[in-house]
């Protein structure tokens, strides 16, 4: 589980919108007087793990966010495959997307979440079962047999009827990641899913994902500060600054050969802190 | 004047009907308040401007009046537009709907008191509205607020002695009328008083049991 994924079957990095799974087009977020996302494009092809890292308010978690539709865009537009987020196509006009057109193109993606976020009022298999249940319409005996098999890949199969405060943080992450495999997602978003974690804990969560990395094509949109892992599981790395992109690069060039001044001394001041 | 036991003693059985009909008057109510003021509750979170206003206005004014006002605005008006309950039914849905906009505050504080996470959890798992409020927002909200729920169990319960005034027989209308019967004002009126004292003990008592049994919390 320890052993290190190989991105060189990197696919091909994105250009136009053609092909790719996600796209930001011109996206801007502002809360107040604080721009911080501005005039961002970037595209995510199928199956593509991509890194974003960056400096402390440089807009990463936003990004993630907007996917999750935890925060809507001032502007621009995203779209998952050919669909708008946040807008549907009617006779030609792009409009404001109704909800029903958000769940549904929001049904292929998932995220983890810094602090977990499991349900506390449910035990650990509920947590798992619940959303396939209720909304991919799986029958309970189904959804339960999914729902074990991947909490003993996660190592967690002996804690099904267990509530959520009775596991240890990295336990509960544990969990979180298999509540959000459950739904079989296209996408997965991941918060800095380790950084509230003792590194012994936060070791055991990463090798999960280095498997998941390893083992499936879910397409991974990651923030971390864990740059090892980063490094391990990324075909790309997004260097954020002040809400723009300002280098995008494999994990070998962005960590071995940065071409950004602020890029060196970002990933110095990372490396100085761990 | 000294206290005649023999006096007090003759009208117990009609003072504990009389308490009887307080405590029907009290579950009434207070299963009205604890279901309206969800409903207000849940109301006064809509996404709709329209919807949620006029709730507010309505609990607001609710609240800012006098039970005893309402009560009478129900026994005196309704009927002249054709709603007609018994008395006891009158006096029980307005100790329900007095209560429900206190109650609603507290589902709403309990409501507010479940972590931002969950709903964002609730969003990523795309779990439907109303599927995000009964699995995962009100189990968590309803635990939180039992203790201040069960405590208006008994502020309910010692209002009930208003409802004499639309001539409901509870326990007070009781001992006044025993007073005026006997000239002995002293008897009834104890006797009433430590009646009350006693079933409110005892539902203080239930409302710990109640507390331990539902009020777990179990916050991560
Ligand atoms: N709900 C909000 N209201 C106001 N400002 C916000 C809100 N959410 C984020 N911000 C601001 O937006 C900016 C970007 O925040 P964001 O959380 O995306 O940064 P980040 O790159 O994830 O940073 P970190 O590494 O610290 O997690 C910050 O300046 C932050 O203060
Ligand atoms: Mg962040």
């Amino acid at each position: 589980m320890t052993e290190t994924t190989s991105a060189s079957s990197a696919p091909a990095s994105s250009g136009g919108h053609e092909g790719n799974l996600i796209t930001f087009d011109g996206v801007g977020k502002r809360f107040g007087d604080n721009v911080v996302l501005d005039n961002l494009s970037f595209g995510v092809r199928p199956g593509e793990r991509v890194t974003l890292i960056g400096p402390s308010g440089s807009g990463k978690t936003t990004i993630l966010r907007m996917l999750m539709t935890l925060t809507r865009p001032d502007s621009g537009t995203i779209q998952v495959g050919d669909d708008y987020l946040y807008h549907e196509e009617r006779t030609g006009n792009l409009v404001p997307a109704s909800e029903q057109h958000i769940r549904r193109v929001r049904r292929r993606i998932t995220m983890v979440f810094q602090h977990f976020n499991l349900f506390p009022n449910m035990r650990v298999l509920r947590n798992v079962t619940e959303a396939p249940v209720h909304v991919l319409g799986l029958s309970k005996e189904e959804a339960e047999q999914r729902a074990r098999e991947l909490l003993d890949m996660v190592g967690l199969g002996e804690k099904l009827t267990a509530y959520p405060t009775q596991l240890s943080g990295g336990q509960q992450q544990r969990v979180a990641i298999a509540r959000a495999l459950a739904m079989r997602p296209d996408v997965l978003l991941l918060d800095e899913v380790t950084s509230a974690l003792d590194p012994e804990l936060a070791a055991g969560v990463l090798d999960v994902l280095r498997d998941i990395a390893r083992t499936s094509d879910v397409t991974m949109l990651c923030v971390t500060h864990a740059m090892r892992f980063a490094r391990d599981i990324s075909h790309r790395v997004l260097m954020f600054d002040s809400g723009r992109i300002i280098e995008d690069a494999p994990p070998g060039e962005m960590f071995d050969a940065p071409r950004h001044e602020r890029t060196r001394g970002f990933l110095q001041s990372v490396i100085n802190e761990t | 004047m000294n206290f005649d036991w023999r006096a007090a003693w003759d009208s117990v059985p009609r003072l504990l009907d009389g308490m009887l009909v307080a405590l029907q008057a009290t579950v009434l109510g207070y299963l009205i308040a604890l279901v309206l003021g969800l409903v207000f509750a849940l109301l006064r979170r809509s996404q709709q401007p329209w919807v949620r206003m006029p709730v507010a206005v309505v609990v607001e004014f609710i609240r800012s009046t006098p039970l005893l006002v309402q009560l009478f605005f129900l026994f005196f008006v309704l009927p002249t537009i054709g709603i007609e309950f018994s008395p006891l039914a009158t006096g029980a849905i307005g100790l329900g709907v007095h209560y429900a906009t206190y109650t609603s505050e507290v589902y709403r504080a309990g409501i507010d008191g479940v972590p931002p996470g969950q709903w964002e959890a609730a969003t990523a798992l795309n779990l439907s509205r109303r599927r995000t409020w009964t699995a995962v927002i009100l189990p968590q909200a309803v635990p939180r607020v039992v203790p201040a729920l069960a405590n208006y169990v008994i502020a309910m319960f010692k209002d009930t002695p208003q409802l004499t005034a639309i001539t409901v027989l509870e326990g007070l209308s009781v001992a006044r009328s025993l007073g005026a019967e006997t000239f002995r004002y002293l008897e009834p009126f104890t006797l009433v008083g430590i009646m009350y004292l006693t079933m409110a003990l005892v539902m203080a008592w239930l409302a710990r049991i109640v507390e331990r049994r539902f009020g777990r919390v179990r916050a991560v």
